[in-house]
């Protein structure tokens, strides 16, 4: 038996086993391929398809997004962020680092009386501008933080 | 595949989260064990270690949406997430997803609890 095929009846006889429609509908959607495998910053925000409903140059630098994050970083494997969203009606927060061999870090949608607050930990392959990019209904803005690597945490 | 091994899908032993309510707000925190591979890393034999990463997350409050993630492989090895949310009461249940790239499934649930 081919490893895939192998992996595919797994899966599909684990997820019978779990009844969880959570779990039904987090394997409908889609996880965004062409943005989270871009190479470049330009074409991971490109591919989150921003641009299909405001041009990529209306993404607004804000004031009102924090990142927590530290100046230096000991240890890239392992970066805490902190990233609270104060713009009105934000849905999503997505995290870039520019220097990363894929830049898009992740996307959290916030939803029923989710806050737009999230800390999280991850890699930073060098030093890098940390990159925020909130939506709030058809509007995108962006905040960025610089962060100093000392030890490279990319493998 | 011993990554197999390593993440159990009883959904028991591979995460653990906790909700604490604080006056308005519950503070969800949550660590997942996975090994998050970029697909660069070496092994000891200098082969590269296949990419292994989950890819969406979803948690739930009595079963409604109230957080979705969409990860690459940038988000650190064994996930830490903190997130708050609104309505929530003692009791609640929040139940998290997640999906990785080699089709394996995880998650785990738990109440509300007072953070006092």
């Amino acid at each position: 038996m081919q490893r895939r095929e192998f992996l595919t009846i797994l899966t599909g006889a684990l997820a019978a086993m779990l009844p969880i429609n959570a779990l039904a509908e987090l394997l409908n959607q889609t996880w965004n391929k062409s943005a989270f495998e871009a190479t470049k910053l330009d074409e991971a925000i490109k591919g989150l398809n921003i641009s299909t409903e405001t041009p990529s140059k209306d993404i607004e630098p804000s004031k009102n997004i924090e990142i927590v994050a530290p100046d230096r970083a000991e240890n890239g494997a392992v970066v805490q962020i902190e990233i609270t969203s104060n713009i009105t009606n934000t849905e999503s927060i997505t995290v870039l680092v520019e220097h990363n061999p894929t830049p898009l870090i992740g996307t959290f949608s916030f939803s029923n009386g989710a806050l737009p607050f999230v800390i999280t930990r991850i890699k930073m392959a060098e030093d890098s501008d940390l990159k925020v990019i909130v939506k709030a209904g058809s509007q995108y803005f962006t905040a960025s933080k610089k962060v100093v690597v000392l030890e490279n945490g990319c493998g | 595949m011993a990554t197999i091994k390593d993440n159990p899908k009883d959904g028991s032993r591979n995460m653990r989260m906790s909700a604490k309510l604080n006056g308005e707000i519950t503070e969800v925190k949550m660590v997942i064990n996975h090994p998050m591979e970029t697909g660069r890393k070496k092994d000891d034999f200098g082969q590269l270690i296949p990419q292994h990463f989950i890819q969406q997350l979803s948690v739930t409050l009595n079963g409604k949406m109230v957080l979705e993630a969409q990860w690459g492989t940038g988000i650190a090895k064994n996930p830490y997430l903190t997130f708050r949310i609104t309505g929530a009461k003692v009791g609640d249940k929040l139940e998290t997803n997640w999906v990785d790239n080699l089709g394996e499934t995880g998650g785990g649930e738990t109440l509300v609890v007072n953070s006092k």
